[in-house]
């Protein structure tokens, strides 16, 4: 079945429909309509998947698809055109440019946290890059997957953008056929498992992964602001989201104010039982219920720490002092869980975050510029955000995507037309000026070979300092000898025409 | 001149001392045992380089590119008598296709490494209008450059300039089959760089597949499919990027009115160049019978005027690399059910073939079934342009796609309608030679792209970075629960500004 509706996709793309400009801005808009039509169904099937709130959706998921949607049908006659680059002598008189095209049939594989926007933004820049696109829902969230799967045919190309849904076998079955892009949001050992299974026939990935995303706090900042964006972050959608702060570092003598200004927002935000509050949401599933719950074995919380399985409910939950080699700190929480742990100083922080992998995103909480700036350098991570979490996510100018074991490739905005096109070398040259060419023909000599390695020779313009600064004092000595040029014919002609007015006044 | 002025310049703001040692010396240092145990030391050597810092700033990676300059400036001679060696390369196409290009990539890194390195500032929408929002270019870690054997001075060298721009340590693995190269390579590299940082691993097969059970942070590799398969999978157990920098074979399509005496030139220099052994070598043509026709006898006119009656003994003709090269290419031309109009000659001894052209191939010829990577030229009879890429469009994606044709009717066609790694439309090869275009190709014949500022991207992670302020707590309040469909509204109207997206 999966094998079919790939079939068709790439019959559907070499058919050259996805092409015009057009047909892509049409399909955007058709994408745009299922969203704003069908917000309910949709809020309906979040509520059911992961106990979503009402207003959680559209503030997480839609409001994000809608403005890729808008930026790329404002931008994409710009995205799509080509880009002429600098020439060297060889090819002064040719036109020389990049030009994005359409890979061909996309695999987007999609995770179950945010179900709507890690399936769909990928599928804008799809759509937009002019390419056919297979999507894979998660099935960890069944309502969202099941609900994508009746909705986006409706409205889209059914043969260009089918959707497979299915669990473990089905993602295989997939995987062994051939794709020209595979996009991959989800966890490390499956993504291993999709670069091997791309690696067949040589089809590029791009990973979304995750990791465990430090968050830094300076003694000396606004610890109260800081403690409230921290909270915030951590607990929405239950803590399940890429790049959420996995965990705290910051100096033992803070760690008291801390924790205190954590439970006064929880406090705030959801009320002194967040089982009640409509706002606060469950885990995914049993499985993930029972692991987060292992993670905070043995460990007395000082907040929270309730739980219900019946309801997949865990209350958000602080603990203090964790040393770095428990469990908590040994895999990514994905959880409602933050524990914090002691560092001596900035230094030592950067330590414990070099020690370990390269995360998707690093938070850190400094009023003082310089140390942050230092914290940022001697550090590595996807991205980065400072004094806020997971704000660098929400501006689409700003390219999203992980390092090392945090992933590889980045979407947002352009960077995901850029990401699933082809950036192709075009040079357009004529069959005139033969005899410039002569120079590069055998049988060679010195004076050919000087000739072709002049035409070659790049960068055309010497760049260097000196050069700079002779043309800087020859511009201004050939200025002044202009000036001097025009101030002798000026008094020449002025002598003249004052023999001229005097004889005039004399005679 | 300039360019000595610019390395002592260089030299005098150089803050990092650079560690020369010999061979010898760093041979001794690591203890003799098990291969696989030396390389992961190795390996791991350059990590806790890399990890001190001392690649990050631009004077270093400036100091480093200028001495690599001096490394192939002062070694000119040995490197065209290496590239002789291995290659028969003639000294014209030896300086022209490596020295030059390497030399120029190396200028125009050097001139353009302080501005690649800024931070790139970006767009800010309104909920985050106060903000310091860029992207920086930061260095990976430790890459691996595995060289091949058809410009092993280029391929090798280009993107090592890339990686020490972008800031890296590198492991450098030349290739074993132009081993006069790989030996240079491996005596001057760790004279003129720092030996810390960057390491020349030789070996064949074996040693590179032990090579790459190690981790590193990038993999760029030139050369087959079949290899990169398994260099791909390997790097998936790592997680680690990779670029690939693949073959195909080039189709050269001729349609409409055409100029044969200047097409035929440029065929003949793109297609024979380093006796056809080029990556993006037109490898077949695809053009009607009148066409054909007319272009034969412009084929052999030019042949002659290039490489004399006698090929052979003409000192502008390069040899295959190997005799394992040399038979297989014979035993494709012996398969070949073709007819051969032009040259066929062979020495075994010499590893000479001569500039060949078959005619009257069919799609499912020998010649047809791989990359040729020889001098041999099929000539493919498809009547109309659309038979034409209907032929190219059966085929893998190609890393470079040519037409010869004076009619822009029928350059846009074939570029609307086909896709490839580069393109170029009435000249062969010199599409690459172009720092500002990225060269790379797409599907089989590769992944990534490099030269110029796209090496320096290749080996870099940009990194989003957003410095946000303390104030503006009470506009940060409405994303905040308890939720309300007031805050949703305002929220909706602060980020749905232009280039923006939502909070998640």
């Amino acid at each position: 079945m999966e094998r079919q509706a790939v079939k068709r996709a790439r019959e559907a793309f070499l058919s050259g429909r996805t092409r015009p400009l057009e047909f892509r801005l049409q399909q955007l808009h058709a994408l745009q309509r299922m969203l704003t039509e069908k917000e309910t169904e949709i809020s309906t099937a979040l509520k059911q998947d992961i106990n979503r709130s009402q207003y959680d959706t559209p503030l997480l998921e839609l409001i994000g698809i809608e403005n890729e949607i808008k930026l790329a049908t404002e931008k994409l006659a710009e995205w799509a055109a080509p880009r002429p680059v600098e020439r060297n002598l060889l090819t002064i008189s040719d036109e020389v440019y990049i030009q994005p095209e359409p890979l061909g049939v996309v695999l987007i594989i999609g995770a179950w946290n945010y179900p709507w926007a890690l399936t769909l933004l990928p599928l804008v820049g799809a759509i937009a890059a002019g390419n056919a696109a297979v999507v894979k829902p998660s099935e960890l969230s069944e309502f969202s997957s099941l609900l994508l799967r009746a909705l986006l045919p409706r409205y889209l190309d059914k043969d260009l953008y089918p959707v497979v849904t299915g669990g473990v076998s089905e993602t295989q079955e997939l995987l062994k056929l051939r794709f020209d892009h595979v996009f991959y949001t989800g966890g490390g050992t499956v993504g291993k498992v999709v670069m091997e299974a791309a690696a067949r026939h040589l089809t590029p990935v791009t990973l979304e992964l995750g990791g465990k995303s430090p968050c830094y706090i300076d003694k000396d900042c606004d610890i109260r602001v800081a403690c409230r964006r921290i909270t915030w972050g951590k607990f929405v959608n239950c803590g399940q989201t890429c790049i959420a702060p996995d965990f705290i570092l910051c100096e033992p003598c803070i760690q008291g104010q801390v924790v205190d200004r954590i439970r006064q927002t929880l406090l705030e935000f959801y009320g002194a039982d967040p089982k009640c509050s409509p706002d606060y949401g469950r885990i995914i599933n049993q499985r993930h219920f029972n692991r987060i719950m292992g993670l905070m074995e043995g460990y007395t919380p000082v907040v929270g720490g309730q739980s219900d399985a019946s309801q997949r409910y865990i209350a958000p939950t602080v603990l203090k002092d964790v040393p770095p080699h428990s469990r908590m700190m040994q895999e990514e929480i994905f959880g409602p869980l933050l524990p914090i742990v002691a560092v001596s100083d900035m230094d030592d922080a950067i330590r414990f975050i070099n020690e370990r992998e390269k995360p998707l995103a690093l938070y850190i909480f400094c009023s003082d510029k310089k140390a942050t700036k230092r914290m940022i350098e001697e550090t590595s991570s996807g991205g980065v955000t400072v004094n806020d979490v997971m704000m660098h996510y929400t501006l689409s100018s700003l390219p999203f995507g992980g390092v090392g074991q945090s992933g590889m490739g980045r979407y947002h905005g352009k960077h995901t037309f850029d990401q699933l096109s082809h950036q192709r070398a075009c040079l357009v040259r004529s069959l005139g000026m033969e005899s410039v060419n002569l120079a590069r023909y055998p049988p060679q000599d010195r004076r050919r070979a000087r000739r072709v390695r002049m035409a070659l020779k790049s960068p055309m313009v010497d760049m260097s300092k000196r050069t700079f600064i002779w043309a800087v004092v020859a511009t201004i000595i050939g200025f002044a000898l202009f000036i001097t040029l025009l101030v002798i014919l000026l008094i020449a002609s002025g002598l003249n025409c004052t023999c001229w007015y005097w004889r005039g006044f004399y005679n | 001149m300039l360019l000595r002025n610019k390395r002592n310049y260089y030299l005098m703001k150089a803050s990092s001392p650079l560690v020369v040692r010999s061979p010898q010396q760093l041979r001794d240092a690591i203890p003799t045992g098990d291969r696989m145990d030396t390389q992961r030391q190795l390996v791991d050597r350059l990590r806790s380089t890399f990890r001190s810092g001392i690649t990050i700033p631009e004077t270093f990676r400036q100091t480093q590119l200028t001495m690599l300059m001096s490394m192939i400036q002062d070694n000119e001679d040995q490197i065209l008598n290496a590239l002789h060696k291995d290659l028969a390369k003639p000294k014209f196409e030896a300086v022209m296709s490596e020295i030059d290009i390497v030399i120029n990539e190396l200028h125009y890194a050097i001139a353009n490494l302080a501005s690649w390195m800024k931070p790139e500032y970006a767009g800010t929408n309104l909920a985050t209008k106060f903000d310091d929002c860029s992207v920086r270019r930061e260095p990976l870690g430790v890459v691996l450059i595995i060289g091949p054997w058809n410009y092993p001075l280029q391929l090798l060298i280009v993107p090592l300039i890339g990686a020490i721009a972008a800031g890296n340590c590198a492991v450098i693995k030349p290739s074993e089959v132009s081993a006069a190269t790989d030996s240079l390579m491996a005596e001057l590299i760790p004279k003129y760089l720092s030996q810390d940082c960057y390491a020349v691993v030789s070996g064949g097969a074996e040693e590179t597949k032990a090579l790459l059970q190690n981790r590193f942070d990038h993999i760029f590799y030139t050369g087959s499919q079949a290899v990169a398969r398994s260099i791909l999978r390997a790097a998936s157990d790592h997680l680690t990027p990779v670029t690939l920098e693949l073959g195909g074979k080039c189709p050269c399509l001729i349609y409409g009115k055409v100029n044969m005496a200047s097409a035929a030139q440029r065929l003949v220099w793109s297609k024979y160049f380093n006796a056809g052994q080029s990556c993006v070598a037109p490898d077949y043509v695809l053009c009607s019978q009148a066409t054909r026709d007319a272009l034969l006898p412009a084929l052999r006119q030019t042949l002659e005027e290039f490489y004399s009656k006698d090929p052979q003994t003409c000192p502008d003709v390069s040899r295959i690399v190997s005799p394992q090269h040399w038979t297989r290419l014979m035993e494709l031309l012996n398969r070949s059910r073709g007819k051969v109009v032009v040259g066929g000659e062979s020495n075994q001894e010499d590893k000479y073939i001569a500039p060949t052209v078959v005619v009257d191939v069919a799609e499912d010829d020998a010649l047809m079934e791989e990359e040729i990577f020889g001098p041999i030229l099929p000539i493919i009879t498809a009547e109309s342009l659309q038979q034409g890429i209907d032929f190219v469009n059966r085929k893998e994606k190609p890393l470079a796609l040519y037409v010869f044709s004076e009619e822009s009717s029928i350059v846009n066609a074939v570029l609307e309608k086909t896709s490839s790694g580069g393109f170029c439309s009435n000249d062969g090869i010199v599409h690459m030679t172009l720092p500002t275009l990225p060269f790379g190709g797409v599907g089989g014949s590769g992944w990534g792209s490099y030269h110029g500022r796209w090496s320096f991207e290749t080996f870099s992670h940009r990194r989003a970075v957003m410095l946000r302020g303390w104030a503006l707590e009470r506009l940060n309040s409405l994303r905040y629960p308890p939720y309300s469909e007031q805050k949703l509204s305002w929220l909706r109207w602060t980020t749905s500004a232009k280039s923006s997206c939502s909070l998640m």
